[in-house]
């Protein structure tokens, strides 16, 4: 997925020559490219984020179309409050990426997990907030955020993620992509973990059960229709996120149910515990240990539809 | 080109801006008058002479911007754009009521004409303003960026983040003044954090630095109007001043960053700035 930010970011610098590009410090010859296509406009702000996003938004306020990169929590929570006051008070075009997100970088131990970053950005006023699942995905949601002029959020993985294929290849902020029809469940993904919930379909298939699987690249604003039509239609919405259970994706929804009237289907939620992780390990290992496998998801969906249906 | 106003003419528009300031506070009851007193002569010099601005046409790309990152500050703000002509005066008579655009600090910059920068959380002022001076070398222009700091604020990493980038990228179209007026909130700006020796901080951060007297209109707008360069050192300009300059039982005395005026605290404000009752 870096690859593919630093790809789309040179063409669209290349197209345009508003775009600006501001690193924490980071991407050493990831940008090369963008640097010798784009003289004079990238920017390595140094490890100092908190005045980063406050030049983005200088720059934003002055007509250009800064898209700033770093880790996720040091271009989310280390200057949170630029983001608040600066970006979005202002309601300025501001891109900003987190790069390694979830746990993406679970070795690395909890300063470097991010599983609050949906929640706080998408309670911010103006923000819009994308997950792509896929380096598709991400071109899509680069594209289409360039053309909006309030600040965006986009949270991505690190490198090799497997690409998804989909019939569906109409991009729009906001409305959901359907990856797998399905009549019996509802499986919502967002983010990279799309694979792991496609997976949970197969094995969900295998026992009889036939699951539709959504890929929410937009987390705000809310596709509220897809979200409609899901608990219209099926007794179980699972809602799939490497990000805590509190706040993200599921929170919501589970925020759009408390609004609405009459719903029957039940939200079951998969994420990460309301805790920091001590031990470490791969980003499979910490998936698993939060419960974030095919095996797990197919399973308590199979039992929870199993109630349902009694 | 317009006359720029001479020395005598500046000194008589900020004694004019402090009554306004001053009958605010106590018309509106609103806090903070000692931080907009010792940065009126500073706002004065940049707006009434040096800032390359027209009220007429105040999104123009190529004008001059100016941030006042002590939001605090804003009641003196409203007051010289009020007198500048970038909005009518009688705007300003909804200051401090229920469904005013005015806060205590300066609103986001599409909501009022002549604010730069929604300011109030401090250190966001120079940030922001190293955005636009980078963003005048990007696009070719000409225009200078000055931020306005208070002491207290000094204290925001932030502040210092951004002076390293700004030495670092030779951004000399920046100009930062320091209102060092030696309070903040709740003490002494040099006890609260260990600030000084301030101007040498600003040089050790690799800014062209200088010390002036933030009252003397002269030393004001020598400083203000020095050409820069686009690619220098960034300039900072500590400018000594008093908290509640121009009525003296509200000078050095930090009571009067949250204090409102009374009917005879006013009236005494007035006698000491020649206004007649």
């Amino acid at each position: 997925m870096r690859n593919a930010f630093a790809d789309e970011v040179t063409k669209l610098g290349m197209a345009d020559p508003r775009v600006v590009l501001l690193s924490g410090d980071i991407g050493n010859k990831l940008f090369d490219k963008f640097k010798d296509n784009n003289e004079g406009r990238f920017l390595n702000c140094g490890i100092a984020e908190a005045n980063m996003m406050g030049v983005a938004a200088g720059m934003a306020l002055s007509g250009l179309r800064p898209i700033i990169y770093t880790i996720t929590p040091f271009t989310t929570t280390r200057c949170y409050e630029q983001i608040r006051v600066d970006a979005c008070y202002h309601n300025v075009p501001v891109i900003i990426v987190g790069t390694g997100s979830g746990l993406s970088y679970a070795e690395l131990g909890p300063t470097h997990h991010s599983c609050e970053d949906l929640a706080i950005m998408r309670v911010l006023p103006n923000m819009t907030v994308l997950a792509p699942a896929d380096e598709v995905e991400l071109r899509q949601c680069l594209r289409a955020a360039f053309k909006l002029k309030g600040p965006v959020y986009i949270r991505i993985g690190k490198k090799g993620e497997a690409i998804i294929p989909k019939k569906d290849d109409q991009f729009e902020i906001g409305r959901s992509i359907t990856v797998r029809e399905g009549s019996e469940v509802c499986l919502i993904g967002t983010g990279t973990l799309l694979p792991t919930v496609l997976q949970a379909a197969e094995l969900l298939a295998a026992k009889g059960i036939t699951a539709r699987v959504e890929s929410f690249h937009t987390i705000k604003p809310l596709d509220e229709k897809t979200v409609g039509d899901a608990f219209s239609r099926y007794p179980v919405v699972a809602v799939v996120e490497e990000h805590s259970r509190i706040g993200g994706l599921a929170g919501s929804i589970a925020e759009w149910l408390a609004k609405n009237e009459g719903i029957k289907g039940r939200l079951i939620s998969f994420g990460t515990d309301d805790d920091f992780m001590h031990e470490i390990g791969t980003q499979d290992y910490a998936r698993a240990k939060y419960g974030l496998t095919a095996e797990n998801i197919a399973n308590k969906v199979f039992a929870a539809h199993t109630k349902a249906a009694i | 080109m317009t006359l720029k106003p001479n020395l005598e003419t500046l000194r008589e528009l900020a004694r004019e801006a402090r009554v306004r300031i001053i009958t605010n506070a106590h018309k509106t009851q609103t806090p903070h008058l000692g931080s907009c007193l010792s940065c009126v002569d500073v706002l004065v010099a940049a707006y009434f002479h040096s800032l390359q601005i027209d009220p007429a046409k105040p999104q123009d790309p190529d004008r001059d911007r100016f941030i006042l990152s002590k939001g605090h500050g804003a009641a003196s703000l409203f007051q010289i754009l009020a007198m500048k002509g970038f909005y009518p005066e009688e705007m300003l008579e909804s200051y401090g009521q229920d469904g005013s655009l005015f806060a205590e600090h300066p609103p986001s910059p599409d909501h009022l004409a002549g604010i730069e920068a929604a300011t109030g959380s401090l250190g966001h002022g120079l940030p922001i303003g190293l955005g636009m001076a980078l963003a005048a070398r990007i696009h070719k222009k000409s225009y200078n960026v000055t931020v306005l700091l208070g002491d207290g604020e000094c204290n925001e990493g932030s502040v210092w983040e951004s002076a390293m980038l700004a030495a670092a990228q030779q951004v000399g179209n920046i100009l930062a003044i320091v209102d060092f007026n030696k309070w903040q909130a709740t003490g002494r700006s040099e006890e609260v954090m260990a600030l000084g020796p301030l101007a040498d901080k600003w040089r050790a951060f690799g800014w062209e630095t200088r010390e002036i007297d933030g009252h003397d209109m002269g030393q004001l707008v020598e400083v203000l109007s020095k050409k820069r360069n686009s690619h220098a050192k960034p300039v900072a300009i500590v400018a000594h001043t008093v908290k509640g300059k121009g009525v003296s039982f509200m000078e050095d005395d930090n009571n009067w960053h949250y204090k409102i005026p009374s009917v005879e605290e006013l009236a005494a404000a007035y006698k000491e700035l020649g206004v007649k009752s």
